[in-house]
């Protein structure tokens, strides 16, 4: 057993290399984790093609298991490209990696219930967080509220006490920025120094993309026991629809289970797996993302960073390829990682096609391979 | 104005014949089922570049890169015209007798070129391997962006009053084109669909055949000219099923174009793995340093072969021309083409000998 990660140590974007009862037990099991692995190709049937430690190798599997999560999601309004606009949980990642934010005024604003645990993560660390503007509705968040069940409600409360002197505005969402202020729908500019926004998470599906495997409305389609339409390949997580920590623990705990053939253990987490999958379709009702939002960008603001396309450039093209051909949108170093998916909601495009490689290696990757 | 003529493909083929008989006055509907530039136009890598494997060849590539040098003083930055040259690349002292000949050639006809020993290729080209016998520069070569270059061309016709419908060919008809939705009736149909003119007209003397192309991130000057390995002659000529060459050119964007590879009997767009390792081998061969850049994308594209390495342009039954056949020479040629395609259909004189691109040249002989 292996475990592929692209970071320097396991515990992805959440857990970020801190230990906890997960990572020890899974460097006690005898599984053997490969830092800094990054899958770049699919080559053929059960065998991927891997750079790690500067060179290129080949991985036949019996079974593989994608947990490969997600990223923001990032919408482009004026100024979203300033050195002060970060993601959400981007801002807190740079945060616990060193950027000092004591005193700082930051400004935490897009969808989701990541906005409520990044304020609390920067507030607990000396920022000042003036306000929280959640895009949607006062309505949808009383019926998710209304909808958790009792354990989440007293996450959530527990949360909104810690939060309980920052501004929580539902409804509302930046309009423009600039340095050191920011605007919103309504109300008055805000200043700050941070302003970390993202509209929410999406899937990593590039891999399963590439591997075949069946994707609906942006998620992975898997069955019960996490099995995706490709033989021999599971996905757990994010990758199967926006949920969180607790139902990625459950999905891998039955992925592993029925990878390894071990069904009486996977039954045991169906039904808790079948409750939080409620409480995932409620978080996408609930945070769907407002169509105002698509308004937000002027003419000139940059949509394809890495090629700087702006969005009168975009909005001309017939389609996403045409986008490509014609402006260059989402043919950078990113691969239209962040673009693409603003795109398809900007413009309602189906997701482009995906060239190799999956990320960028060296040319030398590819030479003296065994065919 | 009315319809006189039905473009089916808009490819850079395509849209250079609709921008040459618009400026006519002729009125042209152009039809295409995808994107403007989104085939052999795309998947291309934008060289334009004098060719001298027969006399036909060379008057149509330089009659073309002379048409495309005409327009450089309204082409729209988004051509990314750069006018990096071709440098021949000779290993070796046979291959800079080689280019030696060449010149000679190149200096009866007018072409400017310039003999670079092995000094002068290195300071020319730093990162090219040490000890190659030298090369041969023709700097009026150059490099476009063939995607908005196909739209531009297009562009210009529609303002000038063509019409571009989306949709799918289904067939050549007597006195029209019929598309899944609708029939356009038309004097004059051409068919500028690259390798898929096959499925309209069985017996063309057309075969796809197969090309890979590897791009990287930005790595500025690590390459300053179109550089091409002398053989490329032989491998683009050869008839083997699989061949590859150095072949690597520097975009306006400072990356990296990485190719060659020619293949026959194959359909799929799928990547051939051993076929590219041969690639990319190749190029590191002849630039080391290649194997550190990073790779953004990799993909593959048709070209449309013919056995005698020329286009297929004029008149193939009564109302219905052809312009395919363009091989690895399309982007390149597509002005030329449009110019004697126009001079045929207006009967006007061509400015250069135009019976080697006749498709009525392979009458009576099936495609091989």
């Amino acid at each position: 057993m292996a475990l592929l990660d692209d970071n320097p140590g396991p515990g992805g974007q959440i857990w970020r290399l801190h230990s906890n009862q997960w990572t020890t037990r899974m460097r006690a099991s005898g599984c053997e984790f490969l830092p800094q692995a990054t899958v770049f190709e699919v080559r053929g049937s059960h065998r991927l093609g891997v750079w790690m430690e500067g060179e290129a190798h080949d991985l036949t599997y019996q079974k593989l298991i994608l947990a490969t999560g997600a990223r923001e999601l990032f919408l482009p309004f004026p100024g979203w490209t300033l050195p002060h606009v970060m993601g959400a949980g981007g801002l807190q990642a740079l945060a616990k990696g060193g950027l000092p934010i004591r005193g700082k005024r930051i400004v935490v604003a897009g969808s989701g219930p990541l906005l409520f645990a990044v304020a609390a993560y920067l507030k607990s660390q000396g920022a000042i967080v003036p306000l929280i503007a959640e895009q949607t509705t006062l309505l949808d968040l009383a019926l998710f509220a209304a909808g958790l069940e009792a354990n989440k409600f007293h996450e959530a409360g527990r949360l909104l006490w810690d939060l309980r002197a920052i501004r929580y505005r539902p409804s509302t969402w930046v309009t423009s920025t600039t340095a050191g202020l920011v605007r919103l729908n309504r109300g008055k500019p805000v200043p700050c120094d941070y302003l970390a926004c993202a509209y929410g998470l999406i899937p990593n599906l590039e891999l399963a993309r590439v591997l075949g495997c069946a994707i609906r409305k942006g998620t992975t389609i898997v069955d019960e026991t996490c099995q995706t339409s490709v033989a021999d390949v599971h996905a757990v997580g994010e990758i199967n629809g926006i949920a969180g920590e607790e139902l990625a623990l459950i999905e891998g705990r039955i992925a592993g289970y029925a990878a390894t053939g071990q069904t009486i253990k996977v039954t045991r987490h169906l039904p808790r797996r079948a409750r939080l999958l409620e409480f995932r379709r409620l978080l996408s009702r609930t945070f769907a993302l407002r169509h105002e939002l698509r308004k937000l960008a002027a003419a000139d603001t940059i949509v394809c960073r890495c090629e700087d396309v702006r969005f009168s450039q975009v909005q001309a093209a017939a389609d996403e390829r045409d986008a490509k051909l014609q402006t260059r949108c989402g043919m950078g170093p990113c691969q239209g990682r962040v673009c693409g998916p603003a795109c398809e909601f900007l413009f309602n495009w189906p997701a482009g096609t995906l060239r190799p490689p999956l990320a960028p290696v060296p040319v030398s990757a590819y030479l003296n391979r065994q065919p | 104005m009315s319809t006189e003529v039905v473009i089916a493909g808009a490819g850079i083929v395509g849209a250079a014949i609709a921008a040459a008989l618009t400026n006519a006055g002729v009125g042209v509907t152009i039809v295409e089922r995808a994107q403007v530039g989104g085939g052999a136009t795309a998947a291309g890598m934008g060289h334009i570049v004098v060719m001298d494997d027969s006399e036909a060849q060379f008057a149509l590539t330089k009659y073309s890169r002379d048409l495309w040098q005409s327009l450089l003083e309204v082409m729209p930055a988004a051509v990314e015209y750069e006018p990096a040259g071709t440098l021949w690349v000779a290993v070796d002292e046979e291959e800079l007798q080689a280019c030696r000949q060449k010149q000679r050639y190149y200096d009866d006809h007018q072409v400017v070129s310039e003999l670079l020993d092995e000094k002068a290729l290195r300071e020319a080209e730093p990162n090219l391997a040490p000890g190659m016998a030298g090369g041969l520069l023709v700097p009026g070569d150059s490099v476009i962006y063939a995607p908005t270059a196909a739209r531009w061309l297009l562009d210009h016709a529609l303002e000038g009053g063509a019409t571009l419908v989306k949709g799918e060919v289904e067939a050549f008809e007597s006195g029209g084109v019929r598309l899944s939705s609708q029939r356009l009736a038309c004097d004059i149909a051409i068919c500028a669909l690259g390798t898929a003119a096959t499925k309209f007209f069985p017996h063309l003397a057309v075969k796809p055949r197969k090309g890979h192309l590897v791009i990287t991130d930005r790595y500025p000057y690590f390459v300053r000219h179109q550089l091409v390995e002398l053989g490329y002659l032989k491998s683009a000529h050869s008839h083997s099923t699989e061949s590859v060459a150095f072949n690597v050119q520097p975009r306006r964007t400072g990356q990296v174009l990485i190719g060659s590879s020619r293949e026959y009997d194959q359909t799929g767009s799928e990547l051939n793995d051993s076929l590219l390792r041969q690639m990319l081998e190749r190029a590191a061969l002849y630039m080391p340093d290649l194997a550190n850049l990073n790779i953004l994308r990799m993909w593959t594209g048709f070209r449309a072969a013919t056995p005698d390495k020329l286009p297929l342009i004029g008149l193939t039954r009564p109302g219905v021309y052809l312009a395919t056949g363009h091989e690895g020479l399309g982007i390149t040629t597509s002005l030329g083409t449009a110019r004697i395609l126009a001079d045929q259909i207006l009967q006007r004189r061509p400015d250069i000998p135009i019976a080697p691109y006749l498709p009525s040249r392979f009458d009576g002989r099936e495609a091989s």
